[in-house]
Order: structure tokens, then sequence, then C-alpha cells
């Protein structure tokens, strides 16, 4: 019986403060079904490039990707070529050189996404005030991140009767305090994804936050390969040590 | 205990000199232990194995981190991406401080079930009561290395707890920041001073080990070992056990670090620190949380701070507060309920500690704390004076011997 209760109590002391730890602003977020979900999940290779496609279409021209390099696109299936020519597209700023002076030259796998604005205060002055954040960490820097992301990306709507918003806001259930500067970025065929997708706002808003799941947690597709066989030896070799301890002790009783 | 004959020429060379191997043999091979412990006695050696883990994991973060505050939130998501297996490496750090503290709780609420810090044992309960303290400021300052907006929150608020102190308060404050708000000068000390109290708690875990190989274990009947039949060797009945629970540790923090890496953490600690933007709620790691509800529960921020270092320092009282001459919960059964609802109360506190100050929980977090201390200060003497123990059994091998199908169900 104690044994019971007191699992229950560790139970309830690990878990509950996680849930509890923010008051629910707003309504509660939809659970998605992702394709990185679960122990066995990865991500979604064709739903990382069209995200990448959407992000460099739509979010890029407000928002940066510090952490993220063109290399690392390596790790979701990009051939070397492919992540060339992604650098290639962008201007890098370098230098100084013999003459000391900084140029300009295109990407190089090695760079790193160029941030679309030179400082925080550009980008407030570009954006009425508001800084738009950084991307690379989105997914993991809310609870339930990618569910967070999507909601929010689809969760533009009419402010309620009686709802005072302020001006140059919109309206959006899931941002706290439910007004946002950022506009409704995502428009019913927007762009043209280049696998032939229909690019619904739904569709645009999953893949990209497939896309910021992978620049949030690059390590997550070796992190659960390795979980798997790690997890599978201790399972053994835990088993064989208890094996030993009941015949070590046999000998006692 | 026989002292053996080294057969090895180099042992015997080097132990006549050194007897490293004769006190091994001594302390841990033979060690005499007693036969009786339940699996809650494997919780002191595993917070030893996790405080290895966590040196090491932690000098090969410090390779890669930079203690610098425009440089320490990228230096880290570096260690994460571009350094090879540096998310494993970060992810047990991380994970294991809570695991540390999970062990090292668990083998606290065991010393006070067991009543494990009673004579001649106090000082060894002491000496642990000292290494959960330096553990939390290692831990707290640990948290704010990433440089995230938790860490630069947490720090702040912990660190302007000072500032309560009468006359110099404001000063002390300054003096641990190194400045006027908590900046770079903080971070890198907070940097050097978690690097420097890992050894301090090692120090102070040989010592915890010292003062209990003096008296050896108690154990869950709370008898001293009479003789040799009620003793066995630790090697190889205690390595096997020990083993045999770490393995399960391993499968625990290890499904947290691969499947589950974030699951003790915040969110808003992978947001970098912003000092001009402030977090909805600030709290404190899991670990901290029961100490930070005592602290909100006093509306005197003094008193608060006082109430919250009191509520850890009052455990080193325990031993002296605790009048009852019998050691084991098992044989004390009003004492066994009020250990219940004690623990209950911890948990209610960390409940309260991780949600924001407002509505019932003001309430439920004074009704808490007043408990807390209440159950120190009048329930441990109260009870040891008025309740009447049941029998307690003659040797630790009777116990054994008469109680086999309840031990197993115990343990």
């Amino acid at each position: 019986m104690h044994k019971a209760l007191l699992a229950a109590l560790l139970a309830v002391a690990f878990f509950v403060p996680q849930s509890s730890s923010r008051a629910a602003e707003g309504p509660a977020l939809p659970a998605q079904a992702w394709s990185f979900k679960g122990a066995f999940g990865t991500y979604d290779r064709a739903a990382v490039r069209r995200g990448l496609q959407v992000y460099r279409e739509v979010c890029a021209a407000c928002h940066s990707l510090n952490l993220v390099a063109f290399r690392h696109l390596g790790d979701v299936g990009f051939q070397e070529a492919e992540i060339k020519a992604v650098a290639e597209a962008y201007k890098v700023k370098d230098g100084p050189d013999d003459a000391g002076d900084m140029f300009e030259r295109a990407g190089r796998p090695s760079d790193y996404f160029p941030a679309p604005f030179a400082n925080t205060k550009a980008a407030r002055a570009s954006n009425g005030g508001a800084l738009p954040p950084d991307l690379s960490l989105m997914t993991k820097a809310r609870k339930q991140g990618p569910d967070y992301v999507y909601a929010l990306l689809t969760g533009f709507k009419a402010p309620p009767a009686g709802f005072s918003l302020m001006a140059g806001m919109n309206y959006n259930e899931h941002f706290p305090g439910r007004q946002i500067a950022m506009a409704p970025p995502l428009a019913e065929g927007a762009l043209t994804f280049a696998d032939g997708t229909q690019s619904s706002v739904s569709q645009m808003a999953r893949d990209v936050t497939t896309f910021l799941s992978w620049t949030a947690e690059p390590e997550m597709e070796a992190r659960k390969r390795l979980g798997v066989k790690v997890l599978l030896f201790l399972l053994v070799l835990t088993g064989l040590l208890y094996a030993l301890k009941r015949a070590i002790w046999q000998k006692l009783h | 205990m026989s002292k053996p004959t080294w057969t090895n020429p180099v042992v015997r060379w080097i132990d006549y000199r050194l007897p490293v191997f004769t006190f091994a043999n001594e302390q841990l091979i033979e060690y005499p232990t007693p036969k009786n412990l339940n699996y809650w006695w494997n919780f002191g050696s595993l917070a030893g194995i996790v405080l290895v883990i966590m040196i090491a994991t932690g000098i090969f973060l410090a390779m890669h981190y930079t203690p610098h505050v425009s440089l320490a939130f990228a230096s880290v998501e570096r260690i994460m991406r571009d350094v090879n297996y540096g998310w494993l490496i970060r992810y047990i750090h991380m994970n294991g401080a809570s695991f540390f503290f999970i062990c090292v709780y668990i083998h606290l609420f065991r010393g006070l079930y067991y009543g494990s810090y009673k004579s001649p044992r106090e000082l060894l309960w002491i000496i642990g009561v000292l290494i959960i303290l330096t553990m939390m400021a290692t831990a707290f300052m640990g948290y704010v290395l990433p440089w995230g907006q938790m860490s630069f929150w947490g720090a702040t608020v912990i660190t302007n707890l000072f500032s309560a102190i009468p006359v110099v308060g404001q000063s002390i404050v300054s003096w641990l920041w190194g400045g006027f708000s908590v900046d770079n000068p903080t971070l890198n000390r907070f940097f050097s001073l978690h690097y420097l109290l890992p050894f301090i708690i090692f120090a102070l875990v040989f010592l915890h080990l010292w003062a209990l190989h003096a008296h050896h274990s108690s154990n869950p009947v709370g008898i001293d070992m009479k003789g040799p039949q009620d003793s066995i060797p630790f090697h190889p009945y205690y390595t096997v056990k020990d083993a045999f629970g770490l393995g399960v540790l391993m499968l625990v923090l290890l499904g947290f670090v691969f499947f589950a890496p974030n699951f003790f953490g915040e969110p808003d600690n992978y947001i970098e620190a912003n000092p001009l933007v402030t977090p909805t709620h600030i709290v404190p790691e899991w670990y901290l949380l029961p100490f930070y509800a005592i602290l909100r529960a006093i509306p005197n921020k003094l008193l608060g701070v006082i109430a919250m270092f009191g509520s850890i320092l009052i455990l080193v009282l325990v031993p002296w507060l605790d009048t009852s001459r019998v050691r084991s919960a098992r044989f004390r059964p009003v004492y066994r309920v009020f250990f219940w609802v004690f623990l209950l109360d911890c948990i209610v506190l960390g409940y309260v500690g991780a949600n924001p100050p407002e509505g019932y929980f003001i309430t439920v977090g004074q009704l808490a704390t007043f408990w807390y201390f209440f159950h120190f200060v009048i329930v441990l003497p109260l009870v040891g004076w008025l309740e009447r123990p049941r029998p307690l059994p003659d040797s630790i091998s009777a116990s054994v011997m008469a109680g086999k199908g309840k031990e197993a169900g115990h343990a």
C-alpha cells in the first residue's frame, strides 16, 4: 500500500508543476498529428522543404533564423548542390578585404541565414515598434511549441464585439493578450510550392511549423535513434543485473 | 575484520607504503552492512553516482561554453548544434540536475521515515543538510549560465532576496552582482562558482561517507547490528544491488534525456535573456518550488527570506527535535501518519510554488508553510513524547526471519 501511495505522490509531485505553471491564456491548443511526434517520429522531409520555402518567401521578410546555417540543411536530406543553391541566393556581408573594405558576396553553405534587419532597432522601426522574434528556437520556447505556432498562424480572426483592439494590432486568440502586431502572414495561394502541393493556409502553417521544429531541435532524429538503442541495451543490462542480484542474494535466504 | 595478505608483490609493495588496497577491502568489500536494507537505501549511492555524472558532463560543457552575456546563449546553442554529441552531454547535465535532486530528496525522506538521523548519526545527517544547501546553490547558478529569460530573471529574483537584510541588504546585493544589476560580472562569477561548488559537494560527500562508515548504515527496523549474524559484507551483496538500482535509474534518466529532454525545463529559457522584458511568471526549477512557496507565503520580505532559509536549516535540528527513542517509523504508528502528511505538505508547497500567488493559492501556501514548521517544531517533539511505539524485534536477524514475506513486499 505504501508503495502505491508513494508512487502516486511522486507522480503528482513531478507532473503537476509542469502542467500548472502557466495559467491558461486563451483557448486550449489543439494537439496536431506531427510527423516528428512520438519515440520514433521523424521530420517529414517534404514538409521541411515546403516549410523552408514558406520561411524564405514569407517569414524571412521580418524574422531572422540566426542559429541555423545553410550546411545544417544536410541533416534533413538536402543534397550538397541544393544547399549551395539555397546559400547562393543570399547576399552575405564579409570582410574586411585586403584594402580594409567590407564587401558583399554570395552565400556559402557555412554561412548562417542572414537576418532581415541589421539590428533590433531597425527591426522595430520597420514593424511599427514591434520586434519580430528570431524563429530558430520558437517551437522550443513556447509551451506545446509546434501546436502553438500552428494555432497562432491559423488563429487570426475578427475580434469579438466589444474587444478593443489597439491601432496596428491584429486579433489572435492564441497570442497572450489576444492582440499581436504581426498581420496574418499566410494567405490562400500566397506562394506556389515547388512540389505542386496546394498552398492553403493550414498547409503552409503545418509545413513551416515542421521546418521550425527542425530548426529548434535539429538533433531530434539522431537523439531518438540513439535513445532506442541505449534504452534497449539498458533494459537487457538491468534485467541481467536483477537476475544476478537474485542469484547472489539467494545464498542468504 | 580479517587483514588480507596480498599475494601480488606489486600490490603488497604499494599496500605496505600506502594501504589503499587494505582500505578499499575494509570499506568497500568486507564493510559490514545490515542485511535488511530495502531499496530505499539505494538512493544515497545513486545520488553519489549522479554527482560524478554531473561533474564529468560539466567539465566537457565548460570546454565549449562562453561565460559572457552576449555569447553565453549562442555558445549553449552551439553545443546543441555543432559540438559532436553536445546535445547529449548538455541534456544529460540538464536532466541529471533534476535526477540528482530526485535521488537526494528520496534519500532525505528515507532518513526522515526511518529515523536515520538519530544518535550516533547526527553529524552524518547535518553534513547531508549541508550537501543539499550546496547543491541548491550550485543548481541555481548552473541554471543562470545558459542566459535564457528564466536564467536572468530567476537570478534577479533570488539575488534580490538578500536586499531584505536590514541596513546592508542593498550593498550585499550589489556585491553579489558585481554591479548594479545582474550582468556580465554576475554571469562570470556564477560560472566560476558553479565549477567550484561541485568539488565542495564532493568533499562533503567524502565526510558524509566517513561519518557513515564510523557507525555503519542504519536500517529499516532501526536497531543496531549486534553481531555477524545481522550483517553481510558490502560486496557482493550491496554492490550488485546498487548496480541493479543504477540500471533502473539510468533507464529513467536516459528515457528523459532521449525522449523528453525538456520535460523539467521552462520553455522561456530558450528565449535569450532580455533585461527589458519580464516573463509573465518567474518560476525556479521544480526542485526549489516548495521553498519558493514558503518565501512567498509570508507577506513580509525579510521574514519570508528567513522562513525560506529556515525551512532548510531547521533540518539540522531534527535529531534533537525528534524526541522518540525509536528510530524507525515502522514501529511508530503515530509518527508514520505525520510523516506521510508532511510529505504531502511538501508536495502541496511545490504545487503552490509553481503557480502565481493569486486567489486560493495564497491561503493554501500559507497553511502549508505553517504545517511545514509545525511538523518540525511541535509534531516531532510531542509525538516522540506521547506516542507508544510498537515493540522492537530482538535483532535485525530476528526481524528478517520473522517478517520474510512482509520484507519482500515492503521493498
